[in-house]
């Protein structure tokens, strides 16, 4: 059975690679894509453009603005004399807001009354705006709090200190990075297994294997080994590139990682062993890859919370590998769990590998054409 | 129409770069008179294939010019593509296409104008007996009926050059008669010039010219009358009373003066060196009683002969040892009453045979009988619907991996891993079959070097030429020394000479014991086996011993008859009771 | 176009359609996958954070600090939580249980009766920043209000001298639907399209079919339109059929013309199809050709298109790579007719951009289409 097992491997592996331009695909886009989305992927807001239309031209307004245009967020590109220039800057996204002092701001604020400042979104994109809005807010509160500090009154009674734990410096890149891991671990993985028996069975060899006295068992572990070994090495290759290049800490336990990267290869090797022996050709095989794969990376929990969906589309996630692995690679890299914690993660994953590959091995036979 | 209708100087073409570049076509040339048939044969790898791409302009040339139609190909690619017809090897049908969409198609592209069609269509229809299947979809036809389609959508409309690269390859007698009396009658009509490429040497006899092609040169180009003519002379049927054929011509074959032997009906036919006279009593030592009679040389005979004979150690044939049978009750193969159907399709009605140990058992039949499906349910490929089948004692479908190891399997198509190496491929499967250490590296040697397949020990198994293609799955299914061999069309598209040592080691397996089940639709192979079935759609029309089957065709005006006739008039008289 | 051109089209076009017709495959990309996919993330794909759980730490209850608690119970935001001590909560929040914690200390009331500073503590599991500063924005908010009602409660007025009024335009209630359904049209169209065409040409090679084709008068230029325009229509229908679903089934108001809706996603269905057909010419058998089309389509629309990142706040070398994304340009634009309506140079800026990613690829295409085997 070892040696069955080994002379798969091995055929696998040369089928796999002698390809050159099979060969390219499995690793040049994956390592070209680790590193342009580790850069693209991100939630923090930079430099977002800004136009001032200040009716005012007060010292408070003036202090305001400047304050805004000092945070690493805004920019400000453009300043407005009238009311009408400003529908066309928003609409046609040349800026992203629109700050606008009434005429007698600072003639209020120095009467110890209160100015209002209106702000224009291009609501657009709702999370870049609302993102926007919370920054904005904590500018105001400072700017009032120095304000308030200088006319000697009391500041707020009640203070809020903020902590953010694990992860101190708001940075979303620790958060995209870790799941870049799994995403393209999944789908490097699934590239390599969806197409392995639908193209034997489209060439004749799936029938030359079956007649020989190799085991369906021996015929799937020798078809995941490729799998599993192509997704360890290139998943070990991003964890190392997310640590050295892009310095997102890691500071839980490494076996812990390991031993959730491993169940969620089986779990992906099974789901695209199971597609490919479904399918009756490379076509059937693709379109049966992508099924899989689009669904389960936007309900992973890789860019919008698992949280925020419906109840029902969150049961669905439960059938989902990639959204057990990228808490296992948060938690791991920037939580520091270790096992104990993982458990609820690890073992659904084992599940769903378990069933896909019986599932597999009973159509390897039973799928016939 | 007086210039030739294709004239090739020196033309060049190879393949690869560097160590690896091997050279298809090395200086050939060529001239194909107008208005004639001229066949292009030569064994696999020959080129015949990339000659007929360079005519129309699918490959770039390497050296040389070529004129297709008066036409510089390099000069004007598209123009000669639009002027010639060619059909691919692998016919160009859409299988998901009907029939009468497949000839739309290939109307619009060939820009046949619409007034014409109906009568074009009626024609072509009439010709290739195509015409009570017009809505079945292309894929649904039989391998026969495909070919033919694909002859009428080259001939939609009637090009001055037709190309055909090997329209017969797995196509029923039946089938390759009209197929052929469509190129005559095209011909004849349109006074169309056509090149074609065939394995079949008895159809190489059609052609009025005849060029022959080895390893990418021409060894001569003349009527095939003029190619048998030097023969004369050389060519004997020998027949005895007390020794089985196939014994006969394996012992034949060996003799020093003998070029050629193969067998033919009950009798064996040679080719004698030159200069060797056969005497019937000392031919063959210890077997006086031979009876040989001189017989006018054929086609076959001279190929044969110009690529230097069949003979004795011009191919190595491995050494096999006797094989060990296993204990089960029964005999090795045992098939009662099976049925397969697909959805409301019967592809198998109520087949019953059994095969003997040492039995070289033959499936004949057309594309689409039932043989290969049939086959797949004996390899547990496929579930029964009904019936019974055992083989070893075993259902192979549930038997334990154990049984399967006492079977080897040669698909109909080529099935090993493409992209792997022939050393890589036989790694696997010896390794598959469960060698190991010393064992396994001798098999393997065995296998390189039984087959001649060395020099192409580090060559990815999808580029060799399909001679060897051949040998190498043949090799792959014998490293284990199965005492049950499942053949599924071994011969299928192989040259002549390929196919001789292909039955040279077959019988050399069933000599040592081994049981051997063969599929085939070359009728003249049928003498090879021991016994024989010929399917029709899926039932079985006639059992027996090779002689037994073509004693049901022997009418007075036809005392000899070949194994074809007989499979001719059991599809005929069938047809006409149903 | 003389009169065999247009037979021979007519002739590529009706085989195409009748083979797109006799496998069900094609349909599925065309209808089916766009239709499963829209309703899965049309609902599963929200940045709407709600009912976010949050721990609360309070070490000494009164009514002070019931009356702050409270003003967090009445919110939408968050599903409150009572913790007995730190530790505890802290235990909640590594294993996930709770996203925050906000703890009142035991001299909570006694430092804001003394008039002194009363500091609240709130700790947020940050490892998904975006959501962790969603959240601090929310607290945040639940603090401000509670300050106004506390002083007013005392008779004071909340020293709050600049005050901000927001105008959202375009997605007032800052739906996150509303921009992600749209930019969802535009990734399923990136599959779609692509992958009805990755896979044709790959096949015709393949089957041998190509070689047939080749020698006949059809040329390199009808056969690629020959096969284009089917899986353009297809495509097109499935594109019209996702853009209704998006706006009867989710609500998503549509503020553009239709003509400017028709005419970028017709230029982009051309971009997506000629990719596709670039990925099966340059592959020549299907295994390469669904490798290929399964790692360059889907990640990079998903990631660089701006369907959900930011693109203006990406560094700016990744800025210009993004401009290789076909979805990009159709994300831009439809977000904008979808929530803004007809705004004309978003729009001609993004179809010029298609058009030259278009212009390219027919180029390469023509390049790498000849009529040779070798």
């Amino acid at each position: 059975m070892l040696r069955h097992i080994l002379a798969l491997a091995i055929k696998e592996f040369l089928a796999l690679l002698r390809d050159p331009r099979s060969r390219f695909v499995l690793i040049g886009p994956p390592i070209m894509q680790l590193i342009i989305f580790g850069y693209a992927a991100s939630f923090d807001l930079d430099h977002l453009a800004v136009a001032v239309y200040d009716e005012d031209g007060g010292s408070a307004a003036r202090a305001l603005v400047s304050r805004i245009q000092g945070s690493p967020h805004f920019h400000v590109v453009a300043h407005v004399a009238r009311e009408e220039e400003v529908a066309p800057l928003v609409d046609n996204k040349e800026v992203l807001l629109v700050l606008h002092m009434e005429p007698r701001f600072t003639a209020h604020l120095a009467q110890g009354g209160s100015g209002s400042l209106q702000v224009i979104l291009d609501g657009r994109n709702s999370n870049t705006a609302l993102l926007a809005l919370n920054y904005l807010r904590s500018i105001v509160l400072d700017f009032n709090q120095s304000l308030a500090a200088r006319r000697g009154s009391d500041g707020p009674p009640v203070t809020l200190s903020m902590r953010a734990w694990y992860n101190e410096d708001l940075d979303s890149h620790w958060f995209i990075i870790p799941g870049i891991v799994g995403l393209l671990t999944l789908v490097v993985t699934l590239v390599v297994t969806a197409l392995s028996v639908a193209r034997e069975r489209e060439q004749g060899t799936f029938d030359q294997l079956l007649v020989t006295p190799l085991r369906p068992t021996a015929i799937l572990v020798g078809k995941s080994i490729p799998g599993l070994v192509i997704g360890v090495i290139e998943a070990s290759f991003i964890i190392a590139v997310a640590m050295l290049w892009f310095e997102i800490p890691l500071r839980g336990s490494v076996g812990a990682l390991y031993l959730g990267l491993l169940l969620f290869l089986f779990s992906a090797v099974g789901v695209g062993l199971m597609i490919s022996a479904i399918s009756v050709t490379q076509q059937q095989a693709v379109l049966g890859a992508f099924l899989f794969l689009v669904p389960a990376v936007i309900l992973s929990g890789f860019a919008t919370p698992i949280a925020n969906m419906p109840e029902a589309v969150q049961m669905l996630t439960y059938l989902d590998p990639l959204r057990y692995f990228l808490v296992i690679v948060r938690g791991v890299f920037l939580e520091g769990d270790s096992y104990a914690l993982l458990v609820d993660q690890y073992w659904p994953m084992a599940i769903i590998g378990a069933a896909s590959l019986a599932a597999a091995g009973w159509l390897f036979r039973h799928r016939m054409y | 129409m007086s210039q030739p209708a294709l004239i090739l100087r020196d033309v060049h073409k190879c393949f690869g770069e560097g160590e690896h570049a091997r050279c298809a076509l090395d200086g050939v040339n060529i001239e194909v008179a107008p208005g004639s048939v001229t066949g292009l044969i030569g064994p696999d790898g020959a080129g015949k294939t990339t000659l007929m791409r360079l005519c129309c302009g699918l490959l770039k040339l390497d050296g040389g010019s070529i004129q297709t139609l008066g036409m510089d190909v390099a000069d004007q690619p598209a123009a000669v593509q639009a002027a010639v017809g060619y059909m691919p090897q692998r016919f160009g049908l859409y299988e998901d296409l009907s029939v009468q969409e497949n000839l739309d198609l290939y109307a619009d592209l060939q820009g046949v104008p619409v007034q014409e069609r109906p009568a074009r269509y009626t024609r072509l229809m009439e010709m290739t007996k195509l015409a009570p299947f017009t809505s079945r979809l292309a894929g649904k036809l039989s391998g026969g009926m495909k070919q033919k389609l694909g002859l009428a959508c080259a001939l939609v409309r009637p090009p001055r050059l037709l190309l055909l690269d090997e329209p017969t390859v797995g196509v029923d007698p039946v089938s390759r008669r009209e197929l052929w009396e469509i190129v005559y009658s095209q011909v004849r009509e349109a006074g169309m010039n056509v090149l074609l490429s065939t394995a079949y040497l008895d159809e190489a006899e059609r052609c009025d010219q005849v060029i022959l092609l080895h390893k990418g040169r021409v060894l001569g180009q003349a009527s095939p009358d003029r190619f048998s003519q030097g023969l004369k002379g050389r060519t004997w049927e020998v027949s005895a009373q007390d020794i089985r054929p196939r014994r006969l011509q394996a012992d034949l074959v060996k003799q020093a003066g003998i070029s050629d032997a193969i067998i033919n009906g009950d009798r064996v036919r040679i080719i004698t060196r030159e200069g060797f006279e056969p005497d019937a009593a000392s031919l063959l030592p210890g077997h006086p009683g031979l009876h040989v009679e001189a017989v006018p040389p054929r086609f076959e005979d001279a190929f044969i002969d110009r690529l230097g004979g069949a003979g004795e150690g011009r191919h190595a044939t491995p050494a096999i040892g006797q094989v060990a049978a296993g204990e089960y009750p029964g005999d090795p193969i045992e098939v009662e009453q099976l049925e397969r159907g697909f959805g409301d399709f019967v592809a198998v009605k109520k087949v019953s045979f059994s095969v003997k140990r040492g039995e070289i058992f033959g499936l004949l039949g057309a594309n689409g009988a039932g043989k290969t499906t049939t086959f797949r349910m004996l390899c547990g490929l496929l579930p029964l619907s009904s019936g019974r089948v055992s083989v070893a004692g075993h259902d192979l479908r549930t038997a334990s991996a154990q049984a399967r190891s006492r079977i080897g399997y040669m698909a109909q198509k080529f099935s090993l891993y493409a992209n792997l190496t022939v050393a890589q491929n036989l790694e696997f499967f010896s390794a598959a079959y469960n060698l190991r250490g010393s064992h396994q590296r001798g098999r393997i040697q065995w296998a390189l070097q039984g087959f001649e397949l060395e020099p192409y020990a580090g060559t990815n198994a999808g580029t060799l030429p399909l001679g060897y293609k051949q040998r190498l799955a043949f090799a792959a299914a014998l490293m284990h020394e199965p005492e049950i061999l499942f053949l599924d069309e071994p011969t299928s598209g192989v040259d002549p000479l390929a196919r001789r040592e292909f039955w040279a080691r077959t019988n050399a397996l069933a000599e040592a014991g081994v049981t051997v089940l063969v599929t085939t639709h070359f009728m003249e192979e049928a003498d090879y086996c021991d016994r024989l079935v010929i399917m029709a759609e899926g039932a079985v029309l006639a059992e027996g011993s090779p002689h037994e089957i073509r004693t049901l065709a022997r009418t007075p005006e036809n005392p000899r008859p070949r194994m074809e006739d007989a499979f001719i008039g059991l599809i005929q008289s069938r047809e006409k009771a149903a | 176009m003389n009169r065999l051109t247009r037979m021979r089209l007519k002739g590529m076009i009706r085989k195409e359609w009748l083979q797109i017709l006799r496998d069900p495959s094609s349909i599925a990309i065309a209808f089916l996958m766009p239709v499963l996919l829209l309703f899965l993330f049309g609902y599963g794909v929200s940045l709407d954070a709600k009912d976010i759980p949050l721990g609360f730490v309070i070490d000494s209850p009164d009514s002070n600090t019931a009356s702050f608690r409270a003003s967090f119970d009445h919110s939408d935001f968050f599903r409150p939580e009572d913790f007995a001590s730190i530790q505890a909560a802290q235990q909640a929040l590594a294993q996930r249980r709770i996203d925050g914690i906000v703890w009142l200390r035991s001299n909570f009331s006694s430092l804001l009766l003394s008039g002194q500073e009363a500091p609240i503590a709130v700790r947020v599991n940050a490892v998904d920043a975006n959501q962790a500063r969603i959240t601090q924005g929310y607290i945040q908010g639940a603090w401000l209000a509670w300050l106004g009602q506390y002083a007013r409660s005392q008779g004071r007025q909340l020293p709050l001298p600049v005050s901000m009024e927001q105008r959202v335009w375009f997605n007032a209630a800052l739906i996150s639907r509303h921009y992600l359904v749209p930019g969802l049209v535009a990734i399923i169209m990136t599959l779609t399209g692509s992958l009805l065409t990755a896979m044709v040409v790959a096949r015709e090679w393949e089957r041998g079919t190509m070689e047939a084709l080749m020698v006949t008068p059809l040329n390199m230029k009808e056969m690629l339109v020959g096969k284009l325009i089917p899986y353009f229509i297809l495509g097109m229908g499935g594109m019209l059929f996702t853009v209704a679903l998006a706006v009867w089934q989710f609500d998503v108001p549509f503020r553009g013309s239709f003509a400017a809706l028709m005419g970028a996603s017709a230029l982009f269905m051309l971009v997506a199809l000629a990719l596709g057909l670039l990925i099966s010419i340059v592959s020549r058998n299907q295994f390469v050709a669904g490798q290929v089309a399964i790692i360059i389509t889907f990640l990079p629309a998903f990631i660089l298109s701006g369907f959900i990142f930011d693109i203006n706040s990406m560094p700016a070398p990744i800025q210009v790579v993004t401009h290789v994304v076909p979805a990009r340009y159709l994300v831009s634009i439809l977000q904008s007719l979808f929530l803004a309506g007809d705004v004309w140079p978003v729009y001609w800026a993004n179809m010029g951009g298609m058009a030259i990613l278009l212009v390219v690829l027919t180029a390469v295409v023509r390049h790498k289409a000849y009529k040779r085997l070798d």
